[in-house]
């Protein structure tokens, strides 16, 4: 399936857009994304062990299963305030 | 009340939001850009934000703050967009029967805002270099808290 992965601050800058199609097998967990991100798209992946992953816009744990409906996005380190 | 706006922050009618004769104690934080950090001199801070999840995390964390302190009101307010030097980028008012609870309340709102709230600032310096704050990521570099 393909999904497609928001991107913001320093991965959308990295990226040079705001989101990004990844694709993945289908079930796939959060750990699946984070390694066919960085193996698709190599600009992200220096980025990648640092940053979280949102699902339906709430923090994802590793094992959390990604649908093709669902809202994804890479949520760097966050500096709000 | 929750709210990420990209327009200037009125820190006094938020105050006044949370204001009621059943709370004692207001009590109201108000996150500036400010000019000097380590020697280095700021032009402005923007800051993006992942809007959907940012409200609802902004909306959790409310309710946790509501359960765990006999809170009145909460009202927070965060600004995305280009702040300038000296302006608001967050508001956090709090209104209770106590200030100790007020104090609290405030404060770990502001600290656990900053922890988890998906949004980020971009610092321009003086000498027009920009770089993505991001506490921790070794991949960017970073600047101090605060």
């Amino acid at each position: 399936m393909t999904v497609t992965v928001r991107l913001f601050a320093v991965a959308r800058q990295r990226a040079g857009a705001p989101e990004v199609l990844v694709e993945l097998p289908d079930p796939a967990t959060v750990a699946d994304l984070k390694r066919a991100v960085a193996g698709q798209h190599p600009a992200l992946a220096p980025l990648l062990p640092g940053m979280m992953v949102a699902v339906s816009a709430e923090y994802a744990g590793e094992d959390r299963r990604i649908g093709p409906d669902d809202e994804v996005a890479l949520i760097p380190p966050v500096s709000g305030g | 009340m929750i709210q990420i706006t990209d327009q200037p922050i009125d820190h006094a009618s938020l105050t006044d939001r949370v204001r009621s004769p059943r709370a004692g104690a207001v009590c109201t934080f108000l996150g500036t850009t400010r000019e000097l950090t380590g020697g280095r001199t700021t032009r402005h801070l923007d800051y993006e934000a992942y809007p959907v999840m940012a409200e609802k995390t902004l909306a959790e964390l409310e309710g946790q703050a509501l359960s765990r302190w006999p809170l009145q009101e909460v009202a927070i307010v965060h600004r995305v967009g280009r702040v300038e030097l000296g302006e608001i980028s967050v508001v956090v008012a709090v209104s209770a029967p106590h200030r100790k609870d007020a104090f609290e309340a405030c404060q770990w709102l502001m600290d656990t805002i900053k922890e988890v709230v998906p949004i980020w600032k971009k610092e321009t310096w003086a000498d027009g270099t920009e770089e993505w704050v991001h506490p921790g990521l070794d991949a960017v570099g970073g600047r101090p808290e605060g």
